[in-house]
């Protein structure tokens, strides 16, 4: 019980430097040491509630036995990175990304295309495309090949939409422009509108990450060889294990933050004209 | 729509016709005609592609009715890819294709007829009716949706009125927008399982977590779209802080709303159909795609997709038939 105690008042100790924090003069340095408080505390908490109630390991596990079994079992959980997020997720989004584009350049050439192609992309990606895992596994197999095919369906539409939107985003003045100096087409694009179409690509590609660990991972759950974070969460659930589950869960978290920071980072230096950016 | 067609006031707009008429022909001419060639061009594609994807069988099948095929060996047929085995034995691949129980590829008309056949030939109780597993879907949508939305504006109304939650939360919320949350719920199912917690509940939490985030993080921009000016004047009238939060950002977020609240339900219902898929759920898009998927039932997997795809739909179609309506009435429209 004191543990718990312990735990409520650490809580209300974290929260009470955060709220004088918060009030205090803002600075880089106060704007990240706020969330990062407030997420060790909330961290401690688990851990000294656990501990203190003694919630058993089936139900819910502290966060050192999950960091100890996240060590204990690094090579395992490399393995299924490279399976899942490498080699499933990752040659789906490259792969639909390009598609989406390359969609994207003949729908905006043609524009009866893009008339009717878009209210169907915008429905698209309102679907639940995760249903289609069952048929891709069937028709792709077991391998990373079908977690791929599903990434691919998933990133394709968002990715579609939004290049669709930012092929439009220059202005008919600077377009007209490009046609008093007699750019041909190309030139146009190339430098004119694919410039000003970078934030929403980056927009859609940004989107899109998510959406491929969340495809790359439900695929799993239709069948999968014996590696990856989807097969792994499945069956260590059904062993009840569930530090290894949230172990798995800490690699998704790890990867898709770091996938999405890689994206904007790259963002930052393409589109560093934007106003969003300049600073 | 509206700001693609052709003005009104063109040349000839109206000419014999009264606007109305011309409004909707130019509205047809400019989106509803494409998009309809769009979905044709897409169905013929899908008709096609039946032919060799279902190839291999329908070989087979020829060959067991005593056709003649080319190669005549199984053996040799087998290691030959589809589109290869369509060309060479093109009569019977074209006509053995859309009949088969089990295809690779159902074709168009067998999906359509697997869904009127479990929604209008069955009755709704009964385990074969998609109706029965798209409420039991629904309902755990619905619920997760209500309690994920109510929570997110709660917290939202929080961030926009504490600078210390917004600071400690708020980075966390779009955290979380790129860590694939859904990892998560096949343990959700099945710990509170563990505690005596099943049916509709554990659904409607991996529901509510997935609509969640989107409603917190719109929302709490939608309560901060008032510019200063506005709320210096409320100020000025020595308004309280409810008083601006009900006259003013609460109407001003409406937008902001709606467009989470879309996000959100789509979110719910895949939150849901994926925490159908763990924990051997007897009913539910999720379950029925599952069982389809391990008795090779394709046209069953078919058919609950296109079903949950006309309920996302539906749903998001409400909610954006919602949100024309109050935006039009707080004369708001884009």
């Amino acid at each position: 019980m004191t543990l718990v105690a312990l735990a409520l008042v650490l809580w209300a100790a974290g929260w009470a430097l955060n709220v004088r924090l918060a009030s205090g003069p803002q600075s880089r340095s106060v704007a990240l040491a706020v969330p990062l408080l407030f997420g060790a505390t909330l961290l401690v908490m688990w851990e000294l509630i656990v501990r203190g109630l003694d919630v058993p390991m089936v139900f819910l596990p502290a966060p050192t036995q999950i960091a100890l079994r996240f060590a204990a079992s690094l090579p395992t959980l490399w393995e299924d990175f490279v399976q899942t997020v490498l080699k499933g997720a990752l040659s789906g989004y490259v792969i639909g990304c390009l598609a989406a584009f390359a969609v994207a350049l003949l729908a905006d050439r043609v524009d009866v295309l893009r008339r009717g192609l878009l209210p169907v992309a915008n429905f698209a990606a309102a679907l639940p495309v995760v249903g289609v895992a069952p048929i891709l596994v069937m028709w792709f197999g077991f391998d990373w090949q079908s977690k791929a095919a599903v990434v691919v369906v998933m990133v394709f539409f968002p990715m579609l939409v939004n290049t669709v939107a930012g092929l439009r985003a220059a202005e008919t003045m600077q377009r007209d422009l490009m046609r008093t100096f007699g750019a041909s087409y190309w030139q146009g694009l190339v430098k004119l509108r694919l410039p000003a179409a970078m934030p929403f690509i980056f927009n859609g590609l940004k989107i899109s990450t998510t959406l491929a660990l969340i495809g790359a991972i439900v695929a799993e759950f239709f069948g999968s060889p014996i590696r990856g974070i989807g097969f792994r969460i499945s069956t260590s659930v059904g062993q009840l294990s569930l530090d290894m589950v949230w172990a798995e869960i800490a690699v998704a978290a790890l990867a898709g933050s770091a996938f999405y920071g890689l994206v904007v980072a790259i963002e930052k230096r393409v589109t560093f004209w934007h106003p969003s950016n300049r600073g | 729509m509206s700001e693609t067609a052709a003005p009104i006031s063109a040349p000839e707009a109206g000419v014999g016709w009264s606007a109305r008429v011309a409004r909707v022909t130019s509205a047809m001419r400019q989106t509803t005609l494409p998009v309809l060639g769009v979905l044709a061009a897409l169905v013929l594609i899908w008709t096609l592609a039946c032919i060799p994807m279902n190839a291999a069988q329908s070989v087979l099948d020829a060959s067991r009715a005593g056709e003649t095929v080319s190669p005549e060996a199984a053996s040799e047929r087998r290691g030959m890819s589809a589109l290869a085995l369509a060309l060479r034995n093109p009569g019977p691949a074209i006509a053995h294709a859309y009949t088969q129980g089990r295809p690779r590829l159902p074709a168009p008309h067998q999906v359509a007829g697997a869904l009127w056949q479990s929604t209008a030939t069955v009755a709704p109780t009964s385990a074969q009716s998609l109706i029965h597993h798209g409420w039991v879907t629904l309902s755990a949508t619905l619920l997760g949706f209500a309690i994920g939305a109510g929570l997110g504006i709660a917290l939202a109304v929080g961030i926009v009125h504490f600078r210390v939650m917004e600071m400690s939360v708020m980075p966390w919320a779009i955290v979380s927008q790129t860590v694939p949350i859904i990892a998560i719920a096949p343990m959700i199912v099945v710990v509170l399982y563990a505690i005596g917690i099943e049916g509709i509940l554990p659904k409607a939490v991996i529901a509510a977590y997935l609509s969640f985030f989107p409603v917190v993080v719109g929302m709490s921009k939608g309560f901060r779209s008032p510019d200063a000016m506005q709320l210096d004047l409320l100020r000025t009238y020595g308004a309280s802080r409810p008083q601006t939060f009900w006259k003013l950002r609460l109407p001003a977020s409406t937008p902001y709303l709606f467009a989470s609240l879309k996000i959100a339900v789509a979110a719910a219902l895949i939150g849901t159909i994926v925490a159908e898929l763990p924990s051997g759920a007897q009913a539910g898009f999720g379950a029925r795609l599952l069982a389809g998927s391990y008795y090779g039932q394709t046209v069953q997997i078919w058919a609950a997709l296109f079903a949950a795809a006309i309920l996302a739909a539906g749903l998001v179609g409400l909610i954006g038939g919602l949100e024309r309506k109050s935006l039009a009435r707080m004369g708001m429209r884009p």
